[in-house]
């Protein structure tokens, strides 16, 4: 019984927000300090000659800049609020990767069938 | 607060009982937060799948290569991702309960948010200035949109983070105003968690193209 409001007692204090230390935010400022230099650096001082590639590179860091600033900053876990919030970001990243995926093919798909044709490209396709 | 155990005179204990309900509206603050900066994620994802589609589309005009000045940008970025740390240690502070200090690290973020939106009206007074208007193509009116909107937020950040030094002072650390410090905590590290797609996805991609 004791043990159990224990754990209870324990819950509530962490359960609203898992609070960072000095230590935490520094690493989490460190890191992204050093994942915003990178790509900054790869396009301004074009290190790398192949694009596609260096697009790659930018958005990865991007992507782990993000989780740095969610498990630092925004202090995610999946233990808070008895994993609601994890809940709710992963139905809203679902969201975004639908919404922003999605729009890019079904427009890009739709821009190459109506793309203008160059009259060189007209001249061909007349009947 | 939970019932404390009263001893009688006695001796007898009494039992304890734990009133679990009292504070039930803190947690539950953090999460309708949560879900309402996830609901603003969707706005965001939104203007960015605007971009995605019409980020191309010049109309024969400038393009970003001819606009953006990614100098600008880092130096934009740079001021976002101080003010994070800032507000962090304005909350380390309101945790140790150090009022003035806390509301010192407070007004550094303030201070680095309005550096980031003065930078941020530069840049638009500079590119309208040069004709790039909203207006001018589909490219600049998503561009404007999604920066736009991300700039309009810090803002209100901002006035957000100056009613909250009233607060502080008038009321001092109360158990409200800390809930209140800790939903802005949560907006102003969502926005820094937005602006990196915004410098990867807008400039740095498209200066890339």
């Amino acid at each position: 019984m004791s043990a159990a409001s224990e754990a209870g007692h324990h819950d509530h204090s962490e359960g609203g927000q898992a609070h960072g230390s000095v230590k935490s935010y520094v690493t989490g400022f460190v890191l992204s300090v050093i994942l915003t230099a990178i790509p900054f650096w790869l396009v301004m001082g074009k290190v790398l000659p192949n694009v596609v590639w260096t697009t790659i590179i930018v958005l990865a860091l991007a992507v782990v800049q993000i989780v740095v600033h969610m498990v630092y900053f925004l202090h995610m876990n999946t233990k808070s609020e008895g994993g609601w919030t994890i809940l709710a970001l992963i139905f809203t990243v679902t969201l975004v990767v639908i919404t922003l995926t999605g729009s890019i093919w079904v427009m890009h798909h739709l821009n190459t069938n109506m793309m203008p044709m160059s009259p060189h490209d007209l001249l061909h396709h007349q009947p | 607060m939970a019932t404390q155990a009263h001893t009688t005179a006695s001796g007898a204990k009494v039992p304890v009982f734990y009133e679990r309900d009292e504070h039930a509206h803190e947690p539950s603050t953090m999460l309708g937060f949560w879900i309402y900066l996830m609901s603003d994620c969707l706005i965001f994802t939104v203007l960015f799948a605007t971009y995605a589609v019409l980020g191309r589309n010049y109309a024969a005009g400038p393009s970003p290569v001819d606009l953006f000045d990614l100098k600008l940008v880092a130096l934009n970025t740079a001021m976002l991702l101080f003010s994070s740390i800032t507000y962090g240690f304005a909350m380390l502070e309101m945790e140790k309960d150090k009022l003035r200090t806390m509301q010192l690290w407070l007004v550094v973020t303030g201070l680095f948010g309005a550096a980031f939106i003065g930078i941020e009206l530069y840049e638009f007074s500079h590119l309208i200035h040069e004709g790039a208007t909203p207006q001018r193509s589909a490219f600049l009116s998503s561009f404007f949109a999604l920066v736009g909107t991300h700039g309009l937020h810090v803002t209100f950040g901002i006035v957000w983070l100056i009613v909250l030094l009233i607060q502080t002072a008038n009321r001092g650390l109360i158990p409200e105003n800390k809930r209140r410090l800790m939903c802005l905590s949560m907006f102003w590290h969502f926005l820094d968690v937005v602006w990196i797609g915004v410098f990867t996805f807008v400039y740095l991609m498209g200066v890339l193209q």
